[in-house]
């Protein structure tokens, strides 16, 4: 690459609000990062979890899909957006902030409907369902909130206990045996946090209260927005690690929206890459990586 | 956000479709509203009902607002009493005073002034505790865990508003009545016997319906009903609608309470008219 034709690369680079931004210099950059992007799969992927390829040819049905979605407001947000995942797959869908990724967690819990194109999830599809069905179907789902959104009114026991006291006919003691099961699951110590309110939590032990809220339905399907956002790297860690938890020892199928690339690679099957309202890659890791795409290099390039 | 087809034409026709788009907008959000209102409402009659969160809803709109509603009351009573004692004194006419407290406590002032305080102090509570729930996400966190936020948040507020404020009214009448009387008793010298038969006559004489139920009692508890209705549903309808975060929850708490008290004033008129053409005196 001659340095015009850098200049060239530069003048149509696509975030206008930082026009200094430096690309790469050089091809020996790329290398080095795509290295040390692949190292840092294989050091973090667990030892027993199989490879996202074996793991794929397992699993059969797909258990969520995207079909040619279009949904816009003033301005058009989703165009086109077609992907499926298969059971016990987690997908991470990334891209710049205000790229519609959380929009899609949003379609899968039909909180929003599509303007046009099919959402399947476990084979029915559910744009045109009633308000009812739809809360029937949600409880399939279980969402972690970007800020945890536990209620500020209830107790840490009350939030996880919420799903099960509004869905099931279980008694007290099958309620508090299924929370404290939950909360050792996300390595909380039940005696210690159940009855505090959750404003007393710090920031990661609410999102680990969210998940186990989330779970608490013993729910197929885990959806996450921005499950590390605002985390400091510790913290981060145990989160993602947890993530990976759910998906092997209880074969949760999980969509992950993210612009966290590192903890994305750390969990990923496959990454679906969200640019220009489209999506623009979907697929594994080591093939994101090896990509010789210039926005996935430029996405990348913020690792 | 200006859409850029709009540079081309006209300023007339721009000015004219942004006033269109305008008065759209309002009349879908009154859509909203009332379609609120409906479900609210209707939700009551269905199962799950959520019980506990109506009791706790009708401890903190109705039993947390007696310390302000016995307060207003007392002083506005003393107050009636004192300036109609002045008045009353030129025509010598000091034993009405009983009269006059009670035609303006029971018909008007009990149930607007309920209504303006707890519009203040819960119309503000329900929009900011909804918005901020709005904001935080936990309100699409019911939607996520199969809960209709209107069905959990909304109808046990508006039933415990419907309930508590008639409740709080007839408190807020008979602490202004009590207020007068003191007054009555220890600046104008009239004993409290007289003072309570001329509350009486004044409700009698008012007129009856069904035989037993006065007319005064009818107004006094219609209004705080109604209020009770639009104090909720606007708390509620600003909550849910909150954006922008922490600033949006301030906006929407002040939208509720503007929005409630000019309500209560404008309403309370149109149904004293309506009473009044039903029920004459």
């Amino acid at each position: 690459m001659t340095d015009d034709d850098r200049r060239e690369g530069d003048g149509e680079r696509r975030h206008p609000e930082t026009p200094g931004t430096p690309g790469f210099r050089r091809e020996a950059d790329q290398d080095r990062i795509r290295a040390a992007i692949r190292k840092e799969i294989k050091a973090d992927r667990p030892p027993d979890l199989p490879p996202t390829m074996e793991y794929r040819a397992h699993a059969s049905n797909k258990i969520i899909e995207l079909e040619h979605v279009y949904l816009g407001f003033e301005r058009p947000i989703l165009e086109d957006v077609s992907f499926q995942a298969l059971s016990g797959e987690t997908i991470v869908v990334a891209g710049e902030s205000g790229t519609g990724k959380s929009t899609i967690l949003k379609l899968l819990l039909r909180l929003l409907t599509p303007d046009r194109g099919e959402v399947y999830i476990d084979g029915d599809e559910i744009t045109s369902l009633s308000f009812t069905d739809a809360l029937r179907v949600r409880q399939k789902m279980g969402m972690v909130f970007q800020g945890a959104a536990l209620f500020d009114s209830l107790t840490v026991y009350e939030n996880i206990a919420y799903p099960l006291r509004e869905h099931t006919t279980l008694g007290e003691d099958e309620i508090e045996a299924r929370v404290r099961e939950k909360l050792q699951f996300v390595d909380l110590d039940p005696d210690r946090v159940m009855d505090q309110p959750p404003s007393d939590l710090s920031g990661g032990m609410r999102k680990r209260v969210g998940i186990a809220r989330g779970m608490a339905n013993n729910a197929k399907i885990m959806l996450y927005d921005e499950p590390t956002s605002g985390l400091d790297p510790l913290t981060t860690g145990t989160i993602t690690h947890l993530i990976i938890k759910l998906q092997r020892e209880l074969g949760v199928t999980s969509i992950v929206v993210t612009h966290d690339i590192r903890s994305a690679f750390r969990m990923a099957s496959r990454i679906a890459v969200l640019h220009d309202r489209k999506i623009c890659f979907f697929g594994t890791p080591e093939e994101m990586s090896g990509s010789d795409d210039k926005y996935l290099r430029d996405f990348l390039g913020g690792f | 956000m200006t859409p850029p087809a709009a540079v081309n034409r006209s300023p007339d026709l721009h000015l004219l479709e942004r006033f269109n788009d305008a008065a759209k907008r309002k009349i879908q959000s009154l859509q909203e509203f009332f379609v609120l209102a409906a479900k609210a409402i209707g939700f009551a009659f269905s199962r799950p009902f959520y019980r506990s969160d109506l009791i706790q809803q009708m401890d903190s709109i109705g039993v947390q607002s007696l310390p302000i509603v016995l307060l207003t009351g007392f002083f506005t009573g003393m107050v009636l009493a004192l300036q109609s004692s002045v008045q009353l004194k030129t025509f010598g006419a000091t034993m009405y005073i009983g009269r006059l407290v009670a035609a303006s406590m029971i018909r008007e002032l009990g149930p607007v002034l309920a209504g303006l305080m707890v519009a203040g102090r819960v119309g503000s509570g329900i929009a900011a505790q909804i918005g901020s729930m709005r904001v935080t996400e936990q309100i699409d966190a019911l939607n996520t865990l199969g809960t209709d936020p209107i069905r959990k948040l909304v109808t046990p507020r508006v039933l415990a508003a419907l309930i508590m404020l008639p409740t709080l009214t007839v408190i807020n009448d008979f602490a202004g009545i009590l207020g007068g009387n003191v007054i009555a008793m220890a600046y104008v010298g009239i004993p409290t016997s007289l003072y309570w038969r001329t509350v009486w006559e004044q409700i009698a004489g008012g007129g009856f319906i069904f035989k037993y139920i006065p007319n005064d009692f009818v107004h006094g508890l219609v209004k705080p009903f109604v209020f009770g209705g639009i104090i909720s549903l606007v708390g509620c309808n600003f909550g849910l609608k909150t954006t922008g975060g922490t600033e949006g929850v301030g906006v929407a708490t002040t939208r509720t309470v503007v929005t409630a008290s000019i309500l209560i004033l404008v309403v309370d008129y149109f149904i004293t008219q309506l009473l009044l053409a039903f029920l004459p005196t």
